[in-house]
């Protein structure tokens, strides 16, 4: 594996010449050699360090592929970014039909209209999905900068989570169109709301960036994925309240952890109380796996430009 | 001095297997997992039978400044040390210390994306490649100037054509900064003029005191750029010297076994009389060869075995291009004193001067003939092939010159203005250059 003594820049940064044509002696070079390795080069072994500082260095290249992949996502569609709008509305209208008129759940969602019951829940989860089904094939598709260039490749995975993020911002601006449609007030609660998109992105980091190292080794992940998206958001009070699951299974509820947070974006959003025990268990069981996935990461990444 | 680069015992293992499945799935991971021990039994232990040693205990240093070349056939494992010294891929065993900063180039345009506008790339590859927004910025107008395509810089690259594409992604790279630049086969690509170009855009990059680790097939680029080099064959280390000595090593051992036709009693070009042995190459040293020096002298061999004397025996041979495009021909009466030929085993031996073919690959065949001359007795296929390398270029750019021929040529060129000052002779004014 790798490790970078410094920062990239560096110390070197300074000597190194900033008209391309000033001539430089050999003598010159010879003086600003660093006394230690800037970068040793070793075969890889089992555990690794999670080189945080590499990663720091490399932020920049965070930005711009974020910003690369916001940039092309709508290109050469009519609607453009209409697109991140449509995918939750369409679902709202479709589960407020089905679940709210026909299966009844209008009644049992504590006095908030279904619609926006819904759009609240679907809009961090369809947030939370897109960058995981997004990060998990972001590997794959980069195999031409894996195998051309080196850079801490846990950025590719991260920067397909970070791109989803505007997606994000412009379907909350519906929400609120909706609420105010439905003369909801805007509750100070809403401060809130940061933190918990922090934690729903970091969650989503994890578990995408766990899932695109697996990918490249095993490409059965694309196939799988999206019946584990579909059983995961069913498994989550999305579209029904969690006071609809009986009491001896709420349990396995909190253990899911996006439970706490899509549960926690409603309270926010509508002024109810936060349930912290459940947000505490999800905050808790984010960290732990990004943790997780970051060393497991690590220590599959050095097969990648083998593999990919 | 200090080396800049330490490379110690590099070794790099593939596994077969993995090179050409490339994706295992999940069911066959866990049928091999079950499986293992049971192969593992089988085989009795000969597991290294599936793998292969892409690099095999590579050593050396570099000093900082120094520009080297790595030369090796294709499959030598010159790509795998590039990747390995840029971290694309880990070392099996061994490493390697770098005391500066590596910016590697081992394809064009990496990163690029064909929605982005031109603009837009330059910032994105830039960063790819390890550049700070703030150089970007700082070298943004230089980099545009230096692609030419200033009109284009806000169009979308999928507009470009794939010279433009070509000169912008060149340009990026060649404005890196890094101590150390590591530079794969990306100079074939795009068209002759902005090769030059580039080529003399890292020339100045050695010259600012960068050290640069370059491949290259083209020889003349090699032998330009650098001063020192490396020849690694089938993963190894064969010697590294001074450019010069590298480069005839390379072109006179790699591939000398393929350099020589031996007809057995079986396919031998013969008549009742006459049958031809051996067909092959020399360089100027005497060594069976296939590639060769521009630069140098070398000779066609061929040998045969004549059973009963021939009256007035010729042998002679053709040469083509790869084309078909037939260059010359000769025949060797005026080395044989006498009229009549054998019994014996013979060798005919053309010898060509120094400059006379271009780069390229040439096909060679041979006659054997008796009076009246009106048919061949023997005629071979274009069964010989050999390829001259050019290890010079031509002039300060190291272009290839084109054509069949490659002629050290002289060129004089005089003013004749008729306005001049008159009592002035005219071979004043002439000037004198050779090639």
């Amino acid at each position: 594996m790798v490790q970078v003594h410094s920062e990239r820049s560096g110390t070197l940064k300074a000597v190194a010449p900033d008209v391309s044509n000033e001539v430089l002696a050999p003598s010159h070079m010879a003086n600003v050699l660093p006394e230690y390795p800037l970068i040793k080069i070793r075969p890889g072994r089992k555990w690794v360090a999670l080189n945080l500082r590499d990663l720091w260095a490399y932020r920049e290249l965070l930005y711009f592929l974020t910003w690369r992949d916001i940039k092309v996502r709508y290109k050469q569609t009519v609607l453009g970014a209409a697109w991140a709008i449509i995918q939750p509305l369409f679902m709202m209208l479709i589960f407020t039909l089905f679940f709210g008129r026909l299966a009844g759940l209008d009644s049992r969602v504590g006095g908030i209209p279904y619609p926006i019951f819904a759009y609240a829940g679907l809009l961090p989860w369809t947030f939370f999905s897109n960058a995981i089904t997004n990060s998990s094939n972001s590997l794959v598709g980069s195999s031409n900068l894996i195998t051309k260039v080196y850079f801490p490749r846990m950025i590719i995975p991260a920067a397909a989570v970070g791109a989803g993020v505007v997606d994000f911002a412009i379907a909350f601006a519906v929400l609120i169109g909706l609420m105010i449609y439905y003369g909801m007030p805007i509750m100070g609660s809403i401060v809130m709301l940061p933190p918990l998109v922090l934690l729903t992105t970091l969650l989503a980091m994890g578990i995408g960036m766990w899932l695109s190292a697996l990918n490249v080794k095993y490409r059965d992940i694309r196939y799988a994925l999206p019946f584990m998206i579909q059983f995961w958001m069913f498994a989550t009070p999305i579209i029904y309240p969690s006071s609809l699951v009986p009491a001896k299974w709420q349990w396995a509820l909190a253990l899911n952890p996006l439970t706490g947070i899509i549960e926690g974006y409603r309270a926010a959003l509508f002024g109810l109380e936060f349930n912290w025990a459940a947000l505490s268990i999800s905050a808790a069981i984010t960290l732990a796996i990004l943790v997780y996935s970051a060393y497991s990461f690590r220590r599959m990444e050095k097969s990648f430009a083998d593999l990919v | 001095m200090n080396p800049i680069i330490k490379v110690e015992n590099l070794s790099k293992q593939y596994r077969i297997g993995a090179r050409q499945a490339r994706y295992a799935t999940l069911r066959e991971s866990i049928v091999g997992t079950v499986r293992a021990p049971f192969k593992r039994l089988s085989r009795n232990g000969k597991s290294s039978d599936n793998t292969i040693w892409a690099l095999k205990d590579v050593s050396f240093d570099v000093m900082p400044g120094e520009t080297v070349g790595i030369v090796g056939s294709n499959g030598a494992g010159k790509s795998t040390l590039l990747k390995i010294m840029s971290r694309i891929t880990d070392p099996t065993t061994g490493g390697i210390d770098l005391y500066g900063r590596v910016g590697s180039l081992l394809e064009v345009g990496t990163g690029f994306h064909p929605e982005l506008t031109g603009r837009e790339n330059i910032y994105l590859s830039g960063a790819i490649l390890g550049m700070r927004k703030s150089e970007i910025d700082r070298k943004f107008d230089e980099i545009v100037a230096f692609a030419e395509v200033e009109e284009f810089i806000d169009t979308p690259m999928k507009h470009y054509s794939s010279g433009m594409y070509i000169r912008l992604a060149f340009a990026v790279a060649a404005h890196l900064e890094s101590e150390i630049l590591v530079i794969d086969e990306v100079l074939s690509v795009g068209d002759v003029r902005f090769q030059k170009r580039c080529l003399g855009k890292m020339s100045d990059v050695a010259r600012n005191g960068r050290t640069v680790l370059f491949v290259s097939h083209n020889m003349g680029a090699v032998r330009a750029l650098c001063s020192k080099g490396i020849y690694i064959k089938q993963g190894q280390l064969v010697c590294r010297s001074d450019i010069e000595t590298i480069i005839s090593t390379y072109l006179s051992e790699d591939k000398s076994s393929s350099s020589i036709i031996e007809w057995n009693d079986r396919d031998a070009p013969r008549s009742p009389e006459f049958c031809f042995r051996r067909a092959y190459i020399l360089n100027d040293a005497g060594k069976c060869v296939e590639s060769l020096d521009i630069r140098k002298e070398f000779s066609i061999v061929v040998e045969y075995e004549v059973s009963r004397p021939i009256k007035g025996l010729r042998i002679g041979f053709a040469m083509q291009t790869l084309e078909g495009i037939s260059i010359c021909g000769s025949n060797d009466p005026e080395g044989w004193p006498q009229f009549d030929r054998g019994p014996g085993t013979f060798t005919s031996r053309c010898t060509f001067p120094g400059y006379t073919l271009n780069t390229g690959t040439y096909l060679v065949n041979f006659t054997a003939d008796e009076p009246p001359y009106h048919v061949p007795l023997i005629r071979t296929p274009f069964c010989l092939h050999f390829n001259v390398e050019d290890t010079i270029g031509h002039g300060p750019m190291k272009e290839r010159l084109p054509g069949v021929l490659r002629p050290n040529l002289t060129w004089a060129v005089a003013n004749i203005d008729t306005n001049k000052p008159s009592g002035r002779n005219l071979s004043n004014n002439v000037a004198q250059k050779s090639s």
